[in-house]
């Protein structure tokens, strides 16, 4: 990569966070009333947004900022599957248990 | 040597075999270890917040507060932090980008800003702190089983508890066996259950935490910059190595902020 397309390329990536951001604080302020309504796998609709919005910038973050894009395939998965296995194994766990105290589901 | 021999002997020592230096491995390492700490954090949050439903409060009636400015802004002052946050993680990869070029000039101008973004960030951080320890005027009333409650309608024998409206004698009784709390501390919390009050303090302060030791180090690679010593060194990777740290408190800040404010 060159330097100017280097460069422009952090930009753009600093621009798809600040819209999703917004994009995400727009939502908190007013919460549309129809993704309140509707659930997703026990969660609303608003709440599954905000999940997968602050995924992709994770996706974002890692990827570009981190420079994790650019490491070899060996790397990438030392770092992303231990997160990936662990991570959604723990709250399964944790929201299991809380739906035996009777809170959830 | 040719291709074939290398590949053959790529964990044989030697050579790099996933082309990153110690240092940069170690702290990959050492950040998804961190990553997985919070995300033990953000998951036991989730539980207490299943468990306590009905007590816990909404993050939107808590924080409203805007640095001189009257009324109720939820969201806004937080929004703003997050875009610090963010602001400053795009600083820091410039930083490291003009470290590629053996840029000093360029490194010095980005790590100063950087560490502009994370000393703003730290002090918002202290005027939330602040807004929710001291609480709102009114203060909340804390019944003796535990529950939190506020008068409504402005008048004396109704009040708001969990969201239901209570009136009459039951109100009464509730009135006089509650005690008056102003504030969130670690014990009490007058916005609902003290583990929201817990949690907010336990996370957001571990998180800060992290932003401060992240900030100590942007400044001693800092000095190190100005004296030249990368330049000596012949490449900048320590400035790339914080980098990762710092931009591992931004990732970090993003979740915190959809599980805490948004949510």
């Amino acid at each position: 990569m060159s330097e100017n397309s280097s460069t422009r390329h952090i930009w753009i990536v600093f621009w798809i966070l600040l819209i999703l951001t917004t994009v995400e604080v727009l939502l908190g302020i007013y919460k549309p009333s129809f993704m309140l309504v509707n659930y997703i796998l026990g969660v609303t609709f608003l709440n599954m947004t905000f999940i997968i919005l602050t995924i992709i910038k994770a996706y974002y973050i890692v990827g570009a900022f981190m420079h994790l894009s650019h490491e070899v395939k060996l790397l990438k998965m030392f770092i992303v599957l231990p997160m990936l296995v662990l991570i959604p194994y723990l709250l399964f766990i944790l929201l299991v248990e809380a739906s035996f105290h009777g809170a959830i589901g | 040597m040719s291709d074939t021999v290398v590949h053959k002997n790529i964990w044989g020592g030697g050579i790099r075999p996933l082309f990153a230096s110690y240092g940069k491995l170690m702290m990959w390492f050492f950040l998804m270890t961190d990553a997985l700490t919070f995300s033990a954090f953000l998951g036991a949050y989730g539980f207490q917040r299943f468990v306590h439903a009905d007590a816990w409060p909404i993050a939107d009636h808590v924080f409203t507060h805007f640095p001189f400015m009257h009324g109720e802004y939820p969201m806004l002052f937080v929004a703003l932090m997050t875009f610090i946050l963010i602001m400053s993680s795009v600083t820091m990869v410039l930083a490291v980008h003009h470290g590629h070029k053996m840029n000093k000039k360029g490194v010095v101008l980005w790590l100063g800003l950087t560490i502009i973004g994370g000393l703003v960030f730290l002090g918002s951080q202290a005027w939330e702190w602040s807004h929710f320890i001291h609480g709102t005027y009114e203060g909340a009333l804390l019944g003796a089983d535990g529950s939190i409650a506020h008068l409504a309608n402005g008048s004396v024998d109704q009040i708001m508890r969990h969201g239901k409206l209570i009136t009459g004698q039951n109100a009464l009784d509730f009135i006089a066996s509650a005690t008056e709390i102003q504030g969130a501390n670690l014990i009490n919390n007058e916005y609902g259950h003290p583990l929201f009050a817990d949690f907010f303090f336990f996370i957001t302060g571990f998180h800060g935490l992290h932003v401060f030791s992240g900030v100590v180090l942007l400044i001693i690679i800092f000095i190190n910059v100005l004296r030249g010593t990368y330049e000596k060194r012949g490449h900048y990777e320590m400035v790339e190595k914080v980098g990762l740290y710092w931009h591992f408190v931004d990732l970090v800040w993003v979740f915190v902020f959809t599980f805490f404010y948004l949510v």
